[in-house]
């Protein structure tokens, strides 16, 4: 159906994920330092757990003052759809030995987006690789910078960045809000955390929600694989809305 | 106890990654499955949202953060960038608090 894309198309349309990926990094960098981690933390979050919205998660659990084990079990509940993603793409990029061990960190919802729908092994590559690395390199030039400044702006209440939290999980959650079970699962886990919140330990109320998943699951179980993945559009940092 | 937490979610976040892309599709071929992992970011992204703008400790508040989560839902219907969206959040509660 499509034609062949030329390699330098497959990579200017990376570079442009990962410049608009950028922007949001700097909220990433500026958000973390205002939940009251330490530039050097926020910096090696965005390196080695590299996966946007487990970050975000990560962060917002610490700021709303629970356990940092809780907060980590949180970002990680949140990295098991990039196991998917993998699942999906390996026999497509076809790697195997220390490139899949390479490649690997870079797989999250932009590198997925952009090499999956490709027609062959080298187009899916050059797209997961174009878009994978310029992700990595601005989203933690970006954290870096965000973090700094965020630094420099002293208490974050007075510039809402205490609000801006709320914001960028209801960004990222915006896209997957159009389908009608989904919506019926954030009511639910909307309304039991904050039951939660009342009785429960700071932490507890966000890793309860993944109970809602689990139920919700298999009350809407489907034969046919359902699986969701990453489409341009959806990108939190894409932008490319008409 | 905070570097420990995040050495362990980065070492997990690699590992899982690596483990999709080495273990054969089948094992976690279940529709099941793969249904709860897409309504696992839903889940806690919501209840993130609701934890982060109406909680104050053990207390559930309203505040100038539901302002900003208001604003934000406005940008979103408008169709602005994730750093338009966050920044009309932040910039909404500021006001409010300095009013």
């Amino acid at each position: 159906m499509t034609a062949p894309t030329s390699h330098r198309t497959i990579i200017r349309d990376g570079i442009a994920v990962g410049v608009a990926t950028g922007a949001y990094g700097i909220s990433f960098g500026a958000i973390s330092v205002a939940a009251g981690l330490s530039v050097l933390q926020t910096c090696v979050l965005s390196l080695a757990v590299f996966t946007g919205a487990s970050q975000f998660a990560f962060v917002g659990v610490v700021a709303a003052g629970g356990a940092p084990l809780s907060a980590a079990v949180t970002g990680l509940l949140l990295a098991t759809r990039n196991t998917l993603y993998g699942l999906r793409l390996a026999p497509l990029l076809g790697w195997t030995g220390w490139r899949r061990a390479a490649a690997a960190q870079l797989l999250i919802d932009e590198s997925t987006a952009m090499s999956v729908t490709r027609e062959s092994t080298e187009e899916a590559r050059v797209g997961f690789l174009s878009t994978g690395l310029a992700v990595f390199v601005l989203w933690n030039v970006a954290t870096f910078g965000g973090a700094v400044a965020g630094e420099a702006l002293g208490d974050p209440r007075t510039y809402g960045l205490d609000a801006a939290v709320g914001a960028a999980f209801l960004a990222l959650l915006w896209p997957r809000l159009r389908d009608r079970d989904n919506q019926l699962t954030a009511l639910l886990s909307v309304a039991l955390a904050l039951v939660l919140v009342l009785v429960a330990p700071a932490g507890v109320p966000v890793l309860a929600a993944a109970l809602v998943a689990l139920a919700m699951g298999f009350a809407t179980r489907r034969d046919e694989d359902t699986t969701e993945m990453p489409d341009r559009d959806d990108l939190p940092g894409g932008g490319e809305h008409e | 106890m905070i570097w420990a937490a995040i050495v362990l979610t980065g070492i997990g976040a690699y590992l899982l990654k690596l483990a999709g892309l080495s273990i054969p599709a089948s094992i976690l071929e279940h529709p099941v499955v793969h249904r709860i992992a897409d309504l696992i970011p839903v889940a806690l992204l919501a209840a993130l949202v609701a934890v982060q703008v109406f909680s104050e400790g053990q207390a559930l508040t309203v505040d100038a953060r539901a302002a900003g989560l208001a604003a934000a839902v406005f940008a979103l219907l408008l169709r602005a960038p994730f750093i338009v969206v966050v920044l009309i959040a932040a910039l909404t509660a500021a006001i409010i608090r300095l009013i």
